[in-house]
């Protein structure tokens, strides 16, 4: 007779009130009566005062019974019909009553949920202004605390130069070597197209030579640097600031600009130009490769064409320029790594938004450095 | 499932036999054996840095045995194919050390998350689980809060909802009073008791804190940092009014010998 389902029988029990039977197993995976089949019975009886349970013949229960019951004690609350619990079983009883023990937190206002398109649009501009002043803040403290480092009196630790050192220098060579021979070689195929019309095979060495040295070099490896250094440091400061390594150097009265931003500015500064030169004399051989091996030129040819081609001056262009991008991505990098919030999520989305910072920068002062140089006839 | 009193003839849930954890070469403890029991709150004791969170993590899975067998119910955890292991993790839950809530989720969906992966109950069902799983831990009304927009008590009882989104039969909890005031971290402890009494979930825990131990634990094992094994176990009182071992008084007694 006594089946697993979970069943529910209402009765009037003598003195007027409503007896609720509850039978069988109620554990997720089953499927629970309806709770309408008990206030259906309330709309029966009007005079219902009192709700009592009777529920010796429940084998098995889970969070399903309590769901159950909590939603039912609160419809008879809102009738004002008298719930006895009594007769349910002791743990259940119990855990009703801690469900119960605190007030609903709904007091406490909750921002920015539900607001009108209006609302959000002017949130986000107020925050953008914040974003800007916070931007200049950071930069204002950058300048400080280079100052300081010139004058002596930054404190930082000179290892951790070196370490910065290593990690954007040596250990980018492998993808900077692969990237810039492969533009190297895009620039002499996409060159050659046009130039072997005209027979100028030759000038494909003038093309990549000044390509390489003047641009492409300093553009390619400072995008690879935002990508890989500019988005490692913004992770590294971020998850030290989620750690409260941060305040931890701010109450030792240490300035983490100092200490942590200093010495990344400055690794980076340094490697980007040389990673630069590199960069142009591996584009350099990419195009080599090409005018060598597919237009039938001698490598004695390539080698006189390019040195005269170029002068010391294009690749002053192209390492001044890596040295910004390199000031710009070191920047970008750590100004979204401490300004990250103090979650994971947050230090993704701080890795993410310095690499794009670092990329729209370079864009934005290559341009801005090509129409200088053109005005100076550089 | 009605709430029942410890005693010596409640099967084991878990027993662990002749266990040795390590980390590559170096032995964290040797020679555990012993038996955690239905209905139980047993305690993992011991000074800081002796192994007991690393036992915790054998004992759910994250961490392989160097030697020595773990039995969740007379099965071998390490013995059991993957998806039989899973199944039994899915039977327990954990409360780790600071909540490990996930932060890009808000307490309803952390707590929502184990229930749809693992149920197959509608939205409105789960939803409705979830709240009174917030209000059991005193945060009801919170469902819509990030983990990072509440408190470190609060995120830790949060965490507790979570672990007990699908009614585990047993409840780890390590360290769970650590970085609470007197007043929260009692109030969780007595949460664990009630919790203990009315569902009958065994629960396991993890600490150092003698208020805890003394007052909700019913059985315990004492690892040693020293011999790197276990010097004691059993109802903490009765340690506490019966050892004769000077490291377990010290322990017990916050360094003072003497009884209280």
């Amino acid at each position: 007779m006594a089946t697993d389902d979970p069943k529910l029988e209402v009765d009037l029990d003598p003195s007027g009130g409503l007896l609720v039977h509850l039978r069988g197993v109620w554990v997720k995976d089953q499927v629970i009566p309806d709770i309408r089949d008990i206030t259906n019975a309330f709309q029966k009886n009007h005079d219902v005062q009192r709700l009592s349970f009777d529920s010796e013949e429940i084998a098995r229960w889970d969070s399903v019974l309590l769901t159950f019951l909590v939603k039912l004690c609160r419809v008879c609350n809102e009738k004002g019909i008298e719930c006895d619990t009594r007769g349910l079983p002791d743990g259940v009883l119990k855990l009703i009553h801690l469900a119960f023990a605190v007030a609903e937190a709904k007091q406490i206002p909750h921002e920015s949920r539900n607001r009108t398109a209006l609302y959000r649009i002017g949130e986000r501009l107020l925050a953008n202004r914040a974003n800007a002043q916070k931007q200049l803040y950071f930069l204002g403290e950058t300048c400080l605390s280079l100052s300081r480092f010139f004058t002596g009196r930054a404190r930082y630790r000179s290892s951790d130069i070196w370490l910065f050192i290593e990690e954007c220098g040596p250990r980018a060579l492998p993808i900077v070597t692969l990237i810039s021979v492969l533009v190297g070689l895009i620039l002499a195929f996409v060159g050659s197209v046009q130039l072997t019309m005209f027979g100028a095979q030759i000038y494909i060495a003038n093309l990549v030579g000044l390509g390489m040295a003047r641009e492409m070099g300093a553009l390619m490896t400072a995008v690879i640097m935002a990508g890989r250094t500019g988005a490692a440091f913004a992770a590294q400061l971020g998850s030290m600031k989620v750690n409260e390594e941060i305040d931890a150097l701010k109450t030792m009265g240490i300035s983490p600009v100092d200490f942590l931003v200093l010495p990344r500015i400055i690794a980076l500064v340094l490697m980007m130009p040389l990673l630069c030169l590199y960069a142009d004399f591996m584009g350099i051989l990419g195009g080599m490769l090409v005018g060598v091996g597919l237009l039938d030129l001698s490598l004695t040819e390539y080698y006189t064409q390019t040195e005269a081609a170029l002068a010391m001056r294009d690749f002053n262009v192209g390492l001044f320029k890596s040295a910004v991008y390199g000031i710009l991505v070191a920047i970008a990098g750590c100004m979204r790594g401490m300004d990250s919030g103090r979650s994971s999520a947050a230090v993704g989305e701080a890795a993410t938004n310095a690499v794009v910072t670092g990329i729209i920068w370079i864009i934005v002062s290559d341009a801005i450095l090509t129409v200088i140089y053109n005005a100076f006839g550089v | 499932m009605e709430g029942c009193t410890a005693s010596d003839r409640s099967p084991a849930r878990i027993k662990v036999a002749d266990l040795t954890l390590a980390y590559g070469e170096q032995i964290i403890q040797r020679d555990l054996s012993f038996s955690i029991r239905q209905g139980e709150i047993f305690i993992i004791m011991g000074g800081s840095g002796c192994g007991k969170t690393t036992l915790l993590k054998h004992l759910i899975g994250l961490l392989r045995p160097n030697r020595g067998k773990i039995f969740y119910d007379d099965r071998s955890f390490w013995d059991t194919p993957d998806a039989e292991r899973d199944e039994i993790i899915r039977r327990t839950g954990i409360l780790y050390q600071s909540g490990a809530l996930w932060s890009s989720l808000t307490l309803a969906e952390n707590v929502a998350l184990p229930l749809a992966e693992y149920t197959n109950l509608t939205r409105d069902a789960i939803d409705e689980i979830v709240s009174m799983k917030l209000a059991l831990v005193g945060l009801a009304g919170f469902e819509d809060y990030y983990p990072s927009e509440i408190s470190g008590g609060m995120q830790k009882r949060a965490g507790l909802a979570r672990a007990m989104a699908l009614d585990p039969e047993i409840l780890f909890f390590d360290e769970p009073s650590a970085g609470l005031d007197p007043v929260s971290a009692k109030r969780l402890d007595d949460l664990i008791v009630e919790l203990k009494e009315s569902l009958g979930t065994t629960i396991v825990v993890v600490t150092h804190e003698l208020a805890s131990i003394l007052t909700i634990g019913t059985d315990s094992v004492f690892l040693d940092n020293e011999s790197k094994t276990m010097i004691a176990g059993g109802h903490p009182r009765k340690l506490l009014n019966e050892s004769k071992d000077p490291r377990i008084r010290t322990f017990l007694t916050r360094g003072g010998g003497s009884l209280d």
